[in-house]
């Protein structure tokens, strides 16, 4: 089944092609890297597709449905979480309510439940404490629970906002750069938190811009160049292909 | 006696001001620096319907609490767009639009020369206008604000508010409707602080547009930094400190012609001091970014 599919996307700024024409699907429970150098329009596809941009041209269908012109908060609640390459975290409140930011809430964030104080939001706010603590083991940050996001280091940073990504539980992750910046070691942690989604059934579109790194992580790759894509398939027809080749290296074979 | 009871029931009046403002700037993170107009809209409403319709200050009370959080929801929509200075310079200019509206429209607000003569409140025939039962009436409704605003803030609602506060885009990232809540805000912070307002009107029974200079409300905000931001007990302490340090000038046999222009540069050194070494407020645990 097809869980994204992008249509003809086009996005200009001042004249920039920054999105020319992209078109691609990622199906169900498959990892897919979306691969290009700096200002190849990776991010700016992540931003079209989670709604923060509109584009000029162009459709997107979330499992069949047209999510285009959709408000960002409205895309994420049906199933598109993002995290983002800069790392966008909750820095002065605590690592819990980080990944309790990402939980959904049947009644207790409304303003009434909150006014009143009912006993069915303060049930739902014990459950979701347990849930998010779930999470912090899940990615190893359990211990800092308390502190406030703003304490952790770079590597740690990215394992938090994994956790409260996963906390939104989307039909479809977006990862920008998730091992960007990264130690070998902590590249290593997060491509194998990466395929552990895969194995509980998510899909996954992650932006990397080093394809060698993507190799092995990645069922099928994306390439694009000047807002273009120059080519789509698996790891083998990429490392084969003479246009990415080209792009990459400035010669025809490795 | 009835100073120290006066100083109270101000300092009251101030804290409902403050947590109501707290809510905003403190929890959600909204630079605004218009919160004494909704008190203006509050007191003048109240005033002009006892005044001239006869309705009793209840009714006043409530009806200027709901056209305060009318006017709070139009201020809401620009700060729905403008982030940080912007939203700033817009809710100051705010200010400045009620302030002018109740000096220039004398055949409502008779301007300058205020409006004299305001009726108290009264339960069942008794008029509430000695100062001690004043003070409890005041005390009730700063304990109504206090109960209504720790729950919106202890909620999952409220965790929300200082996500926004945080990263607003991170927060459309998890699905949060961040319009729909900073608009909420700016209806409850509005709706009591023209609560406090119609209180200040009733309790004093004289009201003039001096009383809502912009100069108010940035007052308002020095109490809600100075107590802390994001800390309810930080507003009591902001507002009470702030009411209270320029009361002791006059101890110091200071004439008012000199103690009123000190208080203003008082606050403002206390800013600056604040700013340097403790830009969290003495309780608060969230600085400004």
């Amino acid at each position: 089944m097809t869980m994204l599919q992008v249509q003809n996307l086009r996005k200009e700024f001042d004249g920039i092609k920054a999105v020319d024409d992209i078109s691609f699907t990622i199906d169900e429970n498959s990892i897919v890297a979306l691969v290009g150098s700096n200002g190849s329009g990776k991010t700016t596809a992540f931003n079209l597709i989670s709604g923060f941009m509109k584009p000029d041209e162009g459709k997107i269908f979330l499992a069949g449905k047209d999510i285009t012109f959709l408000n960002p908060f409205r895309i994420a609640r049906l199933g598109i979480g993002r995290t983002f390459q800069n790392i966008r975290l909750f820095p002065q409140i605590s690592i819990l309510d980080n990944v309790m930011l990402g939980l959904s809430y049947e009644t207790g964030e409304r303003f009434s439940a909150a006014l009143l104080q009912t006993k069915r939001m303060k049930r739902e706010e014990a459950d979701n404490v347990k849930k998010a603590e779930e999470l912090l083991d899940f990615v190893g940050l359990s211990e800092k629970r308390d502190s406030p996001a703003e304490n952790l280091s770079h590597g740690q940073r990215k394992l938090l906002e994994l956790a409260r990504i996963l906390a939104l539980e989307p039909k479809i992750f977006l990862l920008d750069e998730p091992i960007a910046g990264l130690f070998p070691e902590a590249k290593r942690t997060m491509l194998g938190l990466i395929q552990a989604l895969k194995k509980k059934g998510r899909t996954i579109l992650f932006i990397e811009h080093d394809l060698n790194s993507v190799m092995d992580a990645a069922e099928k790759i994306i390439v694009l160049n000047y807002g273009k894509k120059i080519a789509e398939g698996t790891p083998q027809e990429i490392g084969q292909n003479k246009e990415v080749l080209k792009v990459y290296l400035g010669k025809e074979s490795l | 006696m009835e100073y120290l009871i006066h100083i109270l029931i101000i300092a009251g009046i101030y804290t409902i001001l403050s947590l109501s403002l707290n809510l905003i700037v403190g929890y959600t993170g909204l630079a605004a620096l218009g919160h004494i107009a909704f008190a203006c809209i509050g007191a003048y409403t109240s005033s002009l319907l006892a005044l001239n319709f006869g309705i009793s200050p209840w009714m006043g009370l409530i009806v200027g609490a709901i056209l305060a959080s009318i006017l709070g929801a139009i201020v809401a929509y620009p700060s729905l767009r403008l982030k940080g200075d912007y939203l700033a310079l817009a809710t100051f200019g705010l200010g400045v639009i009620v302030y002018s509206i109740a000096k220039n429209w004398v055949s409502l607000t008779r301007g300058p020369m205020g409006l004299p003569g305001i009726p108290s409140f009264s339960i069942f025939g008794y008029q509430i206008s000695n100062a001690w039962s004043y003070l409890i009436l005041v005390l009730l409704f700063v304990f109504l604000t206090y109960i209504v605003i720790k729950n919106i803030t202890n909620s999952p609602f409220g965790r929300i508010l200082k996500g926004i506060r945080e990263d607003e885009i991170a927060s459309l990232a998890m699905g949060k409707n961040v319009n729909k809540h900073k608009l909420i805000v700016f209806i409850v912070g509005a709706f009591f602080a023209g609560i406090a307002g119609s209180l200040y009107a009733h309790y004093i029974s004289f009201i003039d547009p001096s009383s809502f200079t912009v100069m108010e409300s940035i007052t308002v905000l020095l109490m809600v930094v100075f107590g802390g931001m994001a800390s309810l007990k930080g507003s009591f302490v902001g507002a009470f400190l702030l009411v209270i340090l320029p009361e002791l000038l006059r101890f110091l046999g200071m004439p008012s012609s000199v103690a009123a222009p000190l208080r203003q540069m008082i606050y403002g050194l206390l800013l600056v001091i604040l700013m340097i070494w403790r830009p969290q407020g003495l309780m608060g645990k969230y600085k400004f970014k």
